[in-house]
């Protein structure tokens, strides 16, 4: 591999590490702060890209807009998803078991599914770029790359600092993190936790919707297609350390650099790559790299 | 005329129970497709065109009227055999007909090799079904991985192609696919210099697209399907790959998927045993009678489950519907020709169809036919022994 080449695939790498952290985000987040097994979280996914597919000409009929305003009418639905979701089925799941936990939230994705077989169709759809970041930009004279997917890039790296933020220096931030760790204590000091906690798991939905939705136009939308993200997810999610979100980061940038490389110099074994680099990471720390509380 | 015939199409179609004085018992036929999941659409497409055949024949095949016992597979390996025996105990199906998935058909072949009741596969193209474990009572009227990719093979050879980088998932249909594109392009004078490869279903190309870029091959082969198929042709364009290396692949890669891939296809050169605009006298008249059916077009799955109806027909013709003449109704279906849309073909010895597979272009969201990829293919039919 010459240095051209290799220059390139850790573009590959950075850029698949990106947008796994921007889907795996919103998991972590339900999961370390509210303790929830969610494996509906790839359903949201799904549902965002669906979103990017069929409101556009609804959006593009109601409000003359283009994509950047069907992500932010995406946006919106989802939190009111996301809001609605906790008050009739999560907020029940807290004090339960995990088992039941991952019960429920199975059964959510088959609901989801069935919706989306229902309402759509079961057929494979693209999506194209907004006009804006359709073009492309030469890399050397080997090939080049699209300005969507360096777009892409940028949302994720907005959105991982925008969190850091929020969780670090803000009051809200400050709220979350303690109630992740002392739920009652928080209550006692006059906090609403359960609005907190509805708050959370709304801006969850609303990442992993904005994932799907800003992730269409470069994976297509089909079914079953937020099965696979959500094995994935979780893979950056427990390596990370459950409930860290620069851990997620750091997680989901390794996950994308092993997966690149693999498939390059490992093809063979490129299937269980990711994997094994989670088992080896967990034999050295069971907790993950960074355990948040 | 017309009016009466389309009530009664779509009344056979529904299944609903058409009041006929009866001669002999109901033939129950198995349909194991899947009503849902990723497949769900291709399972209609061959439940349609089945149907259709059987109700053109007022709902009779050799003088039996035709019961349907279906189950959804989910196109769930792990289902699958429960599922065939439901068929088979619970039912107790005459003839069993599916299905999509390799793994599924696969399972199903072997209840079918152990219990001896006839199977017809309408699409599984894994070489097994009429390889190892081929028998005597199992027939397919679609095809086998191996044929589309070996004559895309010939067809990249003649073109003076000298190398090529072949591109799939790593599963059965896709190392089958691309194994027939080696044999016949490294017999025509071409290398394949590099098999890059995925795990199922992994759609993250990037770093594979920058491996060819970086090989400059002459041209690319690829087998990829479905919501893969879709995204692979618009990455490879927006690589910039299209520009300057040619991409060929087996027509799953543009059947089906056309609306969603947009402007990123036009042009590609798929092969495939269907195209969609065969113009025959016997493609224009089913494809008429499938839309007045059903109000949508049809394509190659539609296709064929109508065969594998024919093949049934042809089967229970010579036996006049006495199934319990085993030998004769493999036999008739062996030696049959079958008059389907796509052409008329016969069956190999190992019970695949011998058909011509087309070499077809995309122009303006349809799979247009430039020719003929190769006449009258035979799989090799590895390792089957009757």
């Amino acid at each position: 591999m010459d240095l051209g080449t290799f220059l390139i695939q850790c573009l590959n790498a950075l850029q698949y590490g990106l947008l796994l952290f921007l889907v795996a985000s919103g998991l972590t987040l339900i999961f370390g702060i509210m303790g929830v097994i969610n494996l509906a979280h790839g359903s949201f996914y799904m549902i965002g890209a669906y979103m990017a597919f069929a409101l556009a000409p609804i959006v593009g009929a109601t409000f003359g807009g283009g994509f950047f305003v069907t992500l932010l009418v995406g946006l919106v639905l989802a939190v009111l998803l996301g809001y609605g979701l906790e008050w009739a089925f999560f907020s029940f799941l807290y004090d339960r078991d995990h088992l039941q936990q991952v019960l429920m939230t199975y059964g959510l994705i088959l609901v989801f599914e069935e919706l989306r077989s229902l309402l759509l169709d079961d057929e494979v759809h693209g999506v194209t770029p907004p006009a804006v970041l359709s073009g492309t930009l030469p890399l050397g004279e080997l090939m080049t790359y699209p300005v969507y997917r360096l777009f892409v890039s940028g949302v994720c790296l907005a959105l991982a600092v925008g969190m850091y933020l929020v969780f670090t220096r803000t009051r809200l931030g400050m709220m979350i993190r303690a109630g992740s760790t002392h739920r009652e204590m928080v209550q006692s000091l006059g906090i609403d936790i359960k609005f907190l906690y509805r708050i959370v798991f709304a801006a969850g939905v609303a990442i992993a919707v904005l994932a799907g939705m800003v992730a269409a136009p470069v994976s297509s939308v089909y079914p079953g297609m937020g099965n696979t993200v959500l094995i994935v997810c979780f893979v950056v999610v427990v390596i990370g350390g459950v409930g860290s979100i620069g851990g997620a980061l750091l997680a989901a940038l390794l996950v994308g650099a092993v997966d690149t490389f693999g498939k390059v110099l490992l093809p063979q074994a490129a299937g269980v790559l990711v994997y094994v680099l989670m088992a080896l990471i967990l034999l050295w720390k069971p907790q993950g790299l960074f355990r948040a509380g | 005329m017309n009016v009466i015939r389309t009530v009664l199409i779509a009344a056979a179609v529904l299944g609903a129970p058409l009041a006929t004085a009866q001669t002999a018992p109901k033939l129950k036929v198995g349909l194991m497709l899947p009503a849902s999941g990723t497949y769900a659409a291709l399972g209609t497409a061959i439940e349609n065109g089945f149907k259709l055949y059987v109700a053109e024949h007022g709902g009779k095949l050799a003088g039996r009227e035709i019961e349907f016992s279906q189950v959804d597979d989910e196109s769930d390996p792990a289902k699958a055999t429960d599922n065939v025996n439901k068929l088979i105990k619970r039912d107790s199906v005459d003839v069993l007909v599916g299905s999509v998935h390799s793994g599924v058909a696969m399972a199903m072949a072997k209840v079918a090799r152990d219990t001896g009741t006839p199977l017809i596969v309408p699409n599984a193209g894994a070489a097994a079904v009429t390889g190892s474990m081929c028998a005597p009572n199992i027939f397919r009227s679609s095809f086998s991985n191996w044929q589309p990719g070996y004559a895309m093979g010939e067809v990249m050879a003649l073109k003076g192609y000298k190398s090529a980088v072949t591109i799939t998932w790593k599963y059965a249909a896709g190392d089958e696919s691309v194994g027939g594109f080696k044999d016949a392009f490294e017999k025509g004078g071409g290398k394949v210099i590099k098999e890059l490869s995925l795990a199922f279903p992994d759609v993250e190309f990037q770093a594979l697209l920058t491996e060819i870029a970086a090989a400059k091959p002459d041209a690319v082969y690829t087998f990829f399907a479905g919501g893969g198929a879709v995204k692979f042709v618009k990455d490879y364009a927006a690589a910039g790959l299209k520009k300057s290396t040619p991409l060929y692949g087996a027509g799953f890669l543009t059947d089906g998927t056309l609306e969603a891939q947009g402007a990123d296809a036009e042009g590609l050169l798929t092969t495939l045993h269907y195209a969609d605009d065969l113009g025959t006298p016997r493609d224009n008249a089913f494809r008429l009678a499938y839309a007045k059916a059903y109000q949508i077009q049809p394509d190659v799955y539609a296709v064929q489950g109508y065969d594998a109806a024919q093949m049934l027909a042809a089967g229970l013709t010579a036996v006049k519907g006495d199934l319990s003449k085993k030998a004769e109704f493999n036999a008739a279906i062996e030696k049959a020709k079958i008059d389907s849309p796509r052409g008329a073909f016969t069956l190999s010895r190992s019970h695949n169809p011998v058909q011509d597979i087309y070499l077809r272009k995309v122009v303006g969201k349809q799979n247009k036919l430039v020719g003929l990829a190769s006449r009258a293919l035979a799989d090799p039919g590895l390792g089957c022994r009757m």
